[in-house]
């Protein structure tokens, strides 16, 4: 049982990981148009989060990886079940991904434009998606005695599940304007600072909204704790940036590390409520997924467990170390003008 | 609508298309890092034009394999549910490493590389696309074990209550012969696309007289890549058939249409089957040659198509276990020949570039550019190959694909994802490829530029100089980033 446990938990740290890190890289994606008001406003944005992107995103893939080998029947049933949701959020993916790398490789304003309105699309779909996504895991969805999705695609789309993809596209863009401001200058970041306590006050409302329904829902003492800590750091955040401000002095670094609580906190209550379930059945409770009838044999748990423990220290070290050598503000003075036409050299 | 058939053609599409980008992926970083690692050692400018514009090439390719990748990880749990809940226990493992061991290492390092040319000592910068490298091969490493664990299930029991395949033995499943010779097999076909990339690209501005000292380095590159690569992947291949013919023997009869055992079987050249594909109507052979390919013997016995299937029965029941025998038989010859023409490229290419000299001839570089669509073609036959060659089965002797299948997923839904796949693929495969195609003619960098873009920043106060300086004031603070998006 203890593996079970632990792996329920090391799941909990995959996707907390991906939401504290791509949730900033979201925020970022969806502010471009807003923060980012002309082109070297935009290419500041994209550059921000330029070298990281692309690493933070691999949280997901080893999220939904490690749910294949830890819990095998979770992954299958939780991807049959929200397959057209997963569609959106897989086309979301690719096109965000290559909209990053494509964008700054064409020489016209029509080009840049046009990734630009993917990047910002996508990265609303997505931010919104994935809570919408979290909050029918936590509401349980309707599966069959043989752990298989009968509901309908419509389902997916309830008021709980739809309150909760509000509140981490609020969360997300929060977070993303706070990293903003952490990372720019001037009116960027004047901009970025401005977004953050306007959605950040947004994001709190949601995200108490839904972490109360969450707790009629299926709520404990301890998700509920963690539903009131992520409320508070992320009202935390909102003011630390405020502060920032008005004393001339930064506290950008300290507002990132509160929506990041924020964040970390509002998907480990996730967590919370589920357990000991990983996907609770609304037709039955005896239908439910849970850590012990999901997961794979001890000797698999077992060795996933090496195998994470050796490797994880290492990865969160170069990725550390990525953010380091990238740690610098970067200000539109500093962009290059964008190519009108193509160079030949 | 029948949605087996629907996402069986799916998992083709999304695999092959995957497959373009992946191995273009491990050849080109492999051969970028040979070119930077020239530059730092040589800090002959030239190699570091090359570098930058190599690495251009590679990132457009990156970018799709990498966007590919996630609907492959995605659809087996939302396409092939069932076979998800059988296999989890022992395939989930491998795919897990993957994303742990390789995606972290390769994404976070291409960031760095990308961005990182004014910020990092140009040997620490090396370092990092031979990290880029080095994830991707470990990469193909965890999928390709992954995928012989569904050609030859080792290293598990299977658990009847549970109705499930069970690990006992990760390393069996890691280290099984067919996955050593499979892996092999592949890592050489990379080598040979990102050699055949190097060579076709720079036989264009050969062929234009453009940059012509730079593109000769890099076509003499690309040649030898192409000689390494296609003896490594005829060799390889040579001996993953030998495994295969011991564990797979119905693939490959299949891969020769060979419907009845024989010592010594002949290698058919050319085999034209009737249409159900029970008998063979006309075929041009070669005495003793399959024999050899299957047992290293020219007399050995190769064991026929009607022979298996005969096995199977008595084994597994009543059942067709033959796979699609003309899609199999062409598909091996596609790929065998690709392969061959790709060994024939390197050494005429090699003989005719020998010391110092450039063809004049348009045509020839016109051909040369041509083999960059080999490995492609070997690449994708070889997968249609050895997946269709796995039929009726997705994991040989114990799960079958009909039964693979999402139950609760309906033929609409998969039709809705195939159809918004092939379209999605469809675009981005046309941008992807103008996007190559202007910055080929874009060319590499002049050398003033090459050198300016990674000018790293003076000395700051109280720090080195290098990349691990001291945080503090930077009086350089506007200075213009050499790079940015």
């Amino acid at each position: 049982m203890f593996l079970n446990n632990f792996w329920f938990l090391i799941i909990g740290v995959l996707w907390i990981g991906y939401f504290v890190l791509e949730g900033f890289d979201f925020g970022v994606g969806a502010l471009l148009r807003i923060v980012g008001k002309d082109e070297k406003g935009r290419r500041v944005l994209i550059n921000t989060i330029g070298p990281v992107w692309d690493g933070n995103e691999v949280w997901v893939v080893s999220a939904g990886a490690f749910t294949f080998a830890a819990f095998p029947e979770w992954y299958a049933s939780m991807f049959s079940a929200f397959y057209l949701a997963l569609l959106v959020i897989l086309v979301c993916l690719i096109v965000r991904g290559v909209a990053f790398e494509y964008r700054g490789k064409g020489h016209s304003d029509v080009w840049r434009a046009r990734w630009d309105w993917a990047i910002l699309i996508t990265s609303w779909g997505l931010a919104l998606l994935w809570g919408v996504a979290f909050g029918n895991i936590v509401r349980g969805i309707a599966l069959d005695a043989d752990h298989e999705y009968v509901g309908t695609f419509l389902d997916l789309l309830n008021p709980f599940a739809l309150v909760t993809g509000l509140c981490t596209l609020a969360l997300f863009i929060t977070h993303g304007a706070v990293y903003l401001a952490l990372k720019t200058t001037l009116e960027i970041r004047d901009r970025a600072r401005s977004t953050a306590m306007s959605v950040g006050v947004v994001a709190a409302i949601l995200m108490a909204l839904s972490v109360g329904w969450q707790h009629v829902l299926r709520g404990t003492a301890l998700s509920l704790t963690l539903g009131v800590i992520a409320v508070v750091s992320l009202l935390a955040g909102v003011v630390l940036t405020r502060q920032g401000g008005r004393a001339g002095q930064s506290r950008d670094g300290w507002a990132f590390v509160a929506t990041a609580l924020s964040i970390a906190s509002l998907a480990l209550g996730w967590f919370a409520s589920l357990y000991p379930d990983v996907l609770p059945s609304t037709i039955d409770p005896a239908y439910s997924l849970n850590i012990t009838n999901a997961a794979s044999t001890p000797y698999t748990l077992t060795l996933m467990s090496w195998i994470a423990l050796v490797f994880s220290p290492v990865i969160l070290g170069y990725q550390a170390w990525s953010y380091w050598v990238f740690r610098k503000r970067i200000s539109a003075k500093q962009i290059p003008e964008s190519p009108t036409k193509v160079p030949m050299h | 609508m029948d949605p087996l058939g629907i996402a069986r053609w799916q998992f083709g599409i999304t695999t092959v298309y995957h497959f373009l980008f992946v191995p273009i992926t491990i050849g080109m970083a492999l051969f970028i890092a040979i070119t930077e690692t020239a530059w730092v050692r040589t800090r002959n400018p030239v190699y570091l034009r090359a570098a930058k514009f190599w690495g251009k090439i590679f990132l457009i390719n990156f970018a799709m394999g990498v966007v590919t990748g996630l609907v492959q990880e995605f659809q087996f749990g939302m396409n092939w549910s069932s076979y998800s809940r059988f296999v989890g226990d022992v395939f989930g493992a491998p795919l897990a490493m993957e994303s742990l061991l390789a995606f972290f290492l390769e994404s976070t390092f291409i960031g760095i590389w990308i961005f990182g040319w004014d910020k990092l000592k140009p040997a620490l910068h090396a370092a990092c696309i031979w990290l880029v490298a080095i994830g991707t091969t470990m990469s193909a490493f965890f999928i390709m074990a992954a995928n012989s664990f569904m050609q030859h299930p080792v290293g598990i029991t299977v658990n009847e209550d549970r109705s499930r395949a069970e690990m006992n033995d990760i390393w069996a499943v890691l280290t099984q012969p067919l996955n050593m010779w499979a892996y092999s097999h592949v890592i050489a076909g990379a080598i040979l696309s990102g050699a055949a990339m190097f060579a076709g690209i720079s036989s264009y501005f050969l062929m234009k007289k453009r940059d012509v000292p730079l593109f000769r380095k890099s076509v003499r590159l690309g040649l030898y890549g192409l000689l390494v690569g296609s003896t490594l992947t005829i060799v390889t291949g040579d001996l993953l058939a030998k495994v295969m013919t011991d564990v797979q023997p119905m693939k490959m009869a299949a891969a020769e249409a060979l419907y009845e055992t024989s010592a010594p079987a002949s290698f058919s050249i050319f085999t034209i089957g009737s249409l159900d594909g029970s008998t063979e109507v006309f075929s041009i052979r070669v005495p003793g040659v399959l024999s050899f390919m299957a047992t290293e013997s020219f007399t050995g016995e190769v064991e026929g198509i009607n022979n298996v299937q005969a096995a199977y029965e008595e084994e597994f029941g009543p059942g067709d276990y033959r796979p699609n025998i003309p899609v199999t038989y062409w598909m091996f010859r596609l790929m065998m020949g690709a392969g061959g023409a790709m060994l024939l490229v390197s050494i005429v290419g090699l003989w005719l570039t020998r010391k110092g000299r450039l063809p004049k001839s348009k045509t020839v570089w016109l051909l040369a550019m041509f083999s960059i669509a080999g490995p492609i073609v070997g690449h994708s036959a070889g997968w249609i190959f050895t997946e269709m060659g796995r039929q009726p089965w997705t994991v040989v002797g114990l799960y079958r694909t009909e039964e693979s299948v999402s139950p609760s997923v309906s033929g609409g839904s998969v039709l809705t994802s195939l159809i918004v796949y092939t379209v999605l693929y469809g675009i981005l495969a046309i941008i992807e490829v103008g996007l190559v195609i202007k910055y080929v003619k874009i060319g590499p960098p002049s050398e003033a530029e090459a050198l300016a873009q990674i000018r790293r920043g003076p000395p700051r106060r109280g720090g080195t100089g290098g990349e691990g300086d001291a945080q503090g004031t930077d009086e350089h603070e506007d200075r213009p980033l050499t790079f940015a998006y």
